[in-house]
Parts: structure tokens; sequence; C-alpha cells
């Protein structure tokens, strides 16, 4: 359980930017990987905590969650693996050999009230 | 009023990230391997570090931290090798961070050591998310916790890089059937290396002593 330290930075980070662009910020959106080892539940109800008292206060945090996409080395094919439990290739079922996609967290945009 | 939308794009660090990556760097630069240890209660951590430890004192530097929610009787256990042993108690704390490392080497951590490790909570869930500057991370599982606990910890099995899997003088009498147990590891983490020790009895040691001599080579190469 450490979202809490996450949406703490999260929050920090929307700061820096609003500061700099002198901007008041609606929403954050952000990228979340399945790999990340982040749970999104916990995430989102600890945003408003993190929030709460800041020029954040208010805003809303959108969550894009990104699944996991495996490299095949035998197909030399992107392939979307399901779960965390068999990083297998759902094609030809040889091991994958590297993870492409999945374990983002990346604040990705911020929306602006003008 | 039209909502504007910027794009970003910057990657969120944990603070942890943070304090692991300049421990890190500090490892690197005084020519440390760092390897941490994870597993469930009573997999054999310490036993299997005790026998490391014994095995590496006469040839290298070595000094071990353990973390545990109390007492320091692990810490008690490892000095009797001879090597530098602190002990972190956490409390209720269920795993270790990169901050509890860096305030324990604080004025601690001898300027001359080929290895330091990190024996960390009994605990296959928590520690998986905390990076600790490690440069090899070991999950441990002992052939009584049944072949598919890799299936069911998935994450821990997917941040470590070695699986070493003790108590392997007992795989008869737990009726452990090891292929299966490699199958899963390898499904969970393809490619992961395996090792399977005795630390009672020393079986799997020389293996595990020849990976750690050629760590230090490892790192050192981009």
């Amino acid at each position: 359980m450490h979202e809490l330290s996450i949406a703490l930075s999260i929050v920090e980070m929307a700061e820096e930017e609003a500061a700099a662009r002198q901007a008041r910020i609606r929403a954050v959106h952000l990228k979340l990987g399945r790999l990340s080892g982040v749970v999104k539940d916990a995430l989102l109800a600890s945003y408003d905590m993190a929030a709460a008292g800041t020029a954040l206060e208010g805003s809303r945090l959108v969550i894009e969650e990104v699944p996991i996409v495996g490299y095949c080395a035998k197909c030399q094919a992107r392939r979307g693996v399901d779960g965390v439990q068999w990083f297998l290739c759902p094609r030809c079922g040889s091991p994958i050999s590297e993870i492409l996609e999945g374990k983002e967290l990346q604040v990705r945009a911020l929306e602006i009230a003008e | 009023m039209t909502p504007r939308f910027v794009e970003v794009r910057r990657d969120v660090l944990k603070q942890n990230d943070i304090t692991a990556r300049e421990l890190r760097a500090r490892f690197r630069a005084t020519g440390i391997s760092v390897i941490s240890l994870v597993s469930s209660p009573g997999s054999g951590k310490t036993a299997f570090l005790e026998r490391t430890l014994a095995e590496l004192q006469p040839r290298y530097g070595v000094a071990a931290l353990v973390g545990d929610l109390a007492t320091e009787n692990d810490a008690l256990r490892l000095r009797r090798s001879g090597a530098l042993v602190k002990q972190i108690v956490t409390g209720t704390v269920c795993h270790l961070d990169a901050a509890m490392i860096r305030c324990a080497l604080e004025g601690w951590l001898p300027e001359q050591l080929d290895f330091l490790f990190i024996e960390n909570v009994g605990n296959l869930v928590c520690p998986s998310s905390f990076d600790l500057g490690e440069d090899l991370r070991l999950v441990l599982l002992s052939v009584t916790e049944g072949e598919d606990k890799p299936l069911k910890y998935p994450t821990i099995f997917n941040t470590a890089d070695v699986a070493v899997i003790t108590k392997i003088d007992l795989a008869e009498a737990a009726d452990f059937d090891r292929a299966l147990c490699e199958r899963n590891i390898q499904s969970v983490r393809p490619g992961m290396r395996i090792l399977g020790v005795s630390s009672k009895r020393g079986a799997g040691f020389d293996e595990w002593m020849a990976m750690l001599a050629s760590l230090p080579r490892e790192l050192k190469s981009p």
C-alpha cells in the first residue's frame, strides 16, 4: 500500500506544472500500466487526500489503464499478454522475451481551466 | 469555458525510487555488489545467508542487513559467521524500503567490502514494490511451500532476478515436483535463473558461489 505516496508525487508534479503555466488544473490524466504495481482504486482514493489543501484541491485524477504488451522473439511480433501469471505468447506459446508496455506510471496530460 | 489539454508525459517517480537510485549509484562507486533476499517467512533466507556468509567470509569482505518486525535473533545467528551484521527492526512495517537501508548504512558500511546482503522481511507481497538499490534480487521458495507459489505471487517473482529453491534435501519427503515448479517460475518470469540448494547440506552452493564470484564483473560490464 504505497498509493498515497504516489498520489503525493503526482500532486507535487502537477503543482509544479500549474505554477509554471500560471493555470488552474481541473484534471490530471495518468497512464497506469498493469505491471506498475499500483492499484487503480487505491490510487484514486488517495488522490483526493493528497490534493486536499493544495492548488490541486477539487481536481480529478483520470486514469487510463495500460494493458501488458510483450515481444515474442519467435513470432517476431508484439503480443498482448493476459494476466500476470502467464508471460507466454498467446499465438505460439513460447515465453515472452521482453515487456514492451504495461509498466507505465506517467502523467500524460493536464486539463487546464483557462 | 472550454478546458484545454496540455501534454506533459512525465514519469511519476516514487520517492523510494529516487532514494534507491542514489543508493545504487553509491554502491557502484564503491564497488560493492548488493544482493537482496525475499521470501515468505520460513523459506530459509537466514539459513541460506548463514552458509553464504560462511563460505564467502575467508575470501571476501562481506556484510549483511537483516529485516524483521521484531527481535535481533537473525543478526545474532548470522554474526557467528564472522561477518558484519546489522539488524533492522521494522516494528509493524511489512517490508524494507530504500530509506531504511540508507539509514542503516549511516556510519556503518565499511569502505572495503565486496558483498552486502540484505535480507528482507518474510513477505511475498509488499517487498516487490520497493527497490532497495540492490544489484541482484533473489526470491527463495522452499520445497514444502508448493510448486504453484510462483503463480500465486507472480509480482515478486517478476521483480526478482534469480529464484532459489531451498531445502532440496527434503524434496522427496515433501513429494516436491521440481520440473513443475521450474515451469511455473518460467511462466511468470521467462528466462529466470533458478538455483536448487540445501543450506544444511551444501548442495547447489558451488553454482551459487560461482554466480556471486562473476557478479562484480557482470556489474562492471556495460
